[in-house]
């Protein structure tokens, strides 16, 4: 019953027509769902040193002169399975991000609902803030949270903390955009009546704010989040590629292209490009997702 | 010299097409002012964009033939239809603020106009500029061509907008609403401007407008339509003195005359719309609800009181270091509303109506003056606390009853809030039911509960709005242009809601309106605001016999009524 109503919704028969989101679904579904199960699905654990051996190391691809049916996508030169390797590195790259993005939406919609509603000089100073976040380049931001956790953190509580001090680096250079969707939003609302109506029957402004005005701008908020998950992603890899980011022995995607870097010249394609091409893939696919949403939330595009 | 016959006009969409008119027959002759009239959805602008070539690319001409003078208009080709709009149609839109460019100076546009259509010198093209805004009235043209379209009033921007419709001399133009946007003074002066050029210039206008007095006030004959269907046809005199569809019958009724009050509009059952459900049981139990909390008997509105309310908006700052300007929005403006009745405040746009009203109801706070409700001091805004019993005796229907009602909640949570929120019934079970049953006394069903507003009609949504205010058990009930935005039929409606309600509760009512028509039906005293100033208050039969002020007498003059001598 609710299935057959949503079919015949305006976003599903425009969805429809849409042949790139489409299948920028379906491939966003089929990778996440990858990553996702990738300890069920992948054949074997990169993460068990006993899983895999040096014999195995720097085969190609099952299709090259050489190829092993075990390994589908080959081997790096420790013998671990590249599409294992992909799989769990795409899994804690989904998880980062996903996170960090999660913060970055509670964080900037809280703050651009504040300011927007309440105005003066909080959605001043909230706006500064935002202005300040905007002028340094995300990398910059994440480095430098790495660098100050590094100075004030002892070494072992640090690299343990590792996952948590890039997720935040993440978050803190992504807030800005959901702040500043959620204050102008926010802005247009609140002038219209049923918000008047609400402050002028004297309700409580935090009820005005989550129940009134919030659930009339997920539209624009929905498709930021969308994007700026694909944003996360990338910027996740880049930390990792400029070794910021994780530890080598719990490899991501941007770590899995660093330590295939070395190979770019060398013959062994696969081990730098498997990662890359997956990671371009993804993030593509949810970009085009993202569009396809904007489009949805903006009649006047259609 | 137009003549359109059998014109059916269908639109593609998802689920299918639907039919946005249907065999639809007229002619335009020379100096002719021919009206399009009829409720939102009746197919006027369509049959406009038709004549012009400027369907949306959903919509297809599926029959009938278009002829101007002798040009078959359906067959044209892209370029030769390009050609022709303009040329030889021209349009004039319902907003002067969007369709002249505002980065360009009015000569600009109308020279540019002019050469696109004619191979002509610039300086033949610009002396013919001149002439033109001249024509239309423009004290001063010369000098006045090199302004921007900011630099105008609304008035005289529609005047332009018209001199650029008229520049390259076109025999047809379709006006689509020129006047709505418009305050009356200036309604009557453009609907002058085109019944002269009609006369002068042999143009022939297509007038399209829900406004029944602007039809009555200009046009030779009359179109009404309903539903992309023909209704009636004929002398404007005689369709709308003596009509005899009922359709338009009821149309006329629903009108709000000018010159006399009515205890009730005669509002004929729309046909679909039968209402299936006896309503009466629910509907007094909501009004016992509303008896019981006055304390029972006979329960009165309270009496409010304004004294010298002045209301400042901070401006725009004149330079980089200069100090901000300030608007004055309302002036010194003292007033009283009796305790049970309804006074109606009317002016201008920008006279401050919709001001006073956010004072009274504390979203706007007053740089001075006071307000009483019942002897007791009102509290402004800035110290108006959340938890003021006036909040709960003051309620306000708003104009726009698409804005006013979240349309992310259901119709029973948009209900039932007010009873929460002042705690007039804890009981779920007991919101819930009174919820339906004001519903019912708003003449809507229950079922109307589990919806949410957007599966409404403007006037559906508008008495939604009512039953919100009514289940705060309210004393004042502010009503800022509660029908504007409803076409007159269902305009009829809500007025004989509101009128039933008031008189049965007793609630003072403040009732705002442009419209002096409306206001008349409406209320027992009224008030006439100008630029923030108030210009009389009085009884309301006494100010609609003989106003007092000058301003208020051409006030009346310029509304337009639907008579005929």
């Amino acid at each position: 019953m609710m299935l057959a109503r949503l079919m015949q919704t305006e976003g599903v028969w425009l969805f429809s027509r849409n042949p790139a989101a489409i299948l920028a679904a379906i491939v966003t579904i089929v990778v996440v769902a990858g990553a996702v199960l990738a300890p069920w699905i992948a054949p074997t654990n990169p993460y068990d040193l006993s899983s895999f051996s040096l014999i195995d190391g720097l085969l190609p691809p099952l299709w090259e002169q050489g190829g092993d049916p075990r390994f589908l996508l080959g081997t790096d030169d420790q013998g671990r399975d590249m599409l294992s390797s992909i799989l769990y590195g795409a899994r804690l790259s989904l998880i980062i991000a996903s996170v960090a993005m999660g913060i970055a939406l509670v964080l900037g919609v809280s703050l651009g609902l504040a300011a927007g509603f309440f105005g003066g000089r909080l959605d001043a100073i909230v706006m500064r803030v935002a202005d300040v976040q905007l002028a340094l380049p995300a990398i910059l931001t994440a480095l430098l949270i790495d660098g100050i956790s590094r100075g004030i953190l002892p070494r072992e509580v640090h690299d343990d903390l590792r996952l948590a001090v890039i997720t935040l680096a993440i978050a803190l250079s992504l807030w800005v955009n959901f702040a500043r969707t959620a204050r102008a939003s926010t802005f247009v609302e609140r002038n219209k009546d049923y918000v008047q109506a609400a402050i002028m029957m004297g309700q409580h402004p935090l009820r005005i704010m989550l129940r009134h005005i919030l659930p009339n701008i997920v539209g624009p908020l929905l498709v930021i989040a969308t994007v700026d998950l694909a944003s996360a992603i990338l910027l996740e890899a880049t930390l990792s590629f400029l070794g910021v980011g994780l530890p080598a022995d719990s490899p991501s995607l941007g770590t899995l292209i660093r330590i295939g870097m070395q190979y770019l010249l060398s013959g062994e394609w696969w081990i730098l490009w498997m990662p890359t091409v997956f990671l371009v893939v993804l993030v593509v696919s949810i970009n085009l997702l993202g569009d396809f949403l904007r489009d949805l939330f903006n009649p006047s595009l259609r | 010299m137009l003549s359109v016959a059998g014109l059916t006009v269908r639109f593609r969409h998802r689920t299918g097409a639907a039919t946005a008119v249907e065999d639809v027959t007229m002619t335009v002759a020379r100096g002719e002012i021919h009206g399009l009239v009829g409720e939102s959805g009746a197919g006027k602008s369509t049959i406009g964009a038709a004549i012009m070539g400027l369907l949306p690319p959903a919509g297809e001409i599926a029959a009938g033939d278009m002829r101007l003078g002798d040009t078959d208009l359906r067959t044209l080709s892209a370029a030769q239809a390009h050609h022709l709009r303009g040329k030889r149609i021209s349009m004039i839109f319902q907003d002067p603020q969007t369709s002249l460019d505002p980065l360009m100076t009015i000569g600009d546009q109308l020279v540019e106009t002019i050469l696109a259509h004619e191979d002509i010198p610039a300086e033949a093209a610009l002396t013919r500029a001149v002439d033109l805004l001249e024509e239309i009235g423009i004290a001063n043209a010369r000098a006045r061509i090199r302004s921007y379209p900011h630099q105008f009033s609304g008035g005289m921007r529609q005047r332009v907008v018209i001199a650029l419709a008229l520049c390259t001399n076109p025999e047809l133009i379709i006006a689509d609403e020129p006047t709505t946007a418009l305050d009356v003074a200036v309604q009557a002066q453009v609907l002058d401007l085109i019944r002269k050029l009609a006369e002068t210039r042999g143009i022939g206008f297509i007038l399209i407008t829900h406004d029944i007095g602007v039809i009555a006030q200009i046009a030779d004959r009359v179109t009404v339509l309903r539903d992309g269907k023909v209704v009636e046809q004929g002398d404007t005199a005689r369709v709308l003195g003596a009509p005899e569809h009922p359709y338009t019958k009821a149309l006329m009724a629903a009108v709000p005359p000018l010159d006399r009050r009515l205890r009730r509009f005669a509002v004929p059952r729309v046909e679909g719309e039968a209402e299936t459900t006896d309503l009466t049981a629910p509907a007094r139990e909501a009004e016992d609800w509303l008896m019981s909390g006055a304390g029972g008997g006979a329960s009165m509105g309270p009496a409010l009181d304004i004294e010298a309310i002045t209301v400042r908006f901070t401006g725009e700052r004149r330079g980089l270091f200069g100090p901000r300007e300030s608007f004055v929005a309302l002036d010194d403006v003292t007033m009283s509303v009796r305790p049970g009745t309804v006074m109606g405040l009317v002016g201008e746009s920008g006279s401050g109506k919709s001001t006073l009203a956010k004072v009274i109801a504390a979203l706007v706070h007053p740089a001075a003056g006071e307000m009483r409700l019942d002897g007791a001091a009102l509290a402004p805004m800035r110290r108006r606390t959340r938890k003021d019993p006036s909040r709960r005796v003051i309620q306000m229907v708003f104009q726009d009853p698409y804005s006013s009602l979240n349309s992310r909640h259901k119709v029973l949570s948009i209900l039932t809030e007010p009873l929460r929120l002042y705690g007039l019934e804890r009981d779920e079970a007991r919101q819930d039911r009174l919820a339906r049953a004001m519903l019912a006394l708003v003449g809507l069903p229950a079922e109307v509960a589990d919806r949410y507003p957007h599966q409404f009609s403007g006037g559906q949504r508008q008495r939604i709005a009512v039953a919100r205010a009514l289940l705060s058990r309210p004393g004042l009930l502010i009503c800022d242009e509660p029908t504007s935005a409803l076409d007159v039929s269902i305009q009829a409606q809500i007025l004989n809601l509101l009128k039933e309600l008031q008189t049965k509760f007793g609630l003072t009512t403040l009732f705002i309106s442009h419209d002096l028509a409306v206001v008349r039906q409406m209320s027992d005293d009224i008030t006439v605001l100008k630029d923030g100033k108030l210009v009389e208050t009085g009884p309301s039969e006494a100010f609609f016999d003989g106003p007092r002020h000058a301003y208020s007498r051409d006030l009346l003059a310029q509304t337009p009524t639907v008579r005929f001598r």
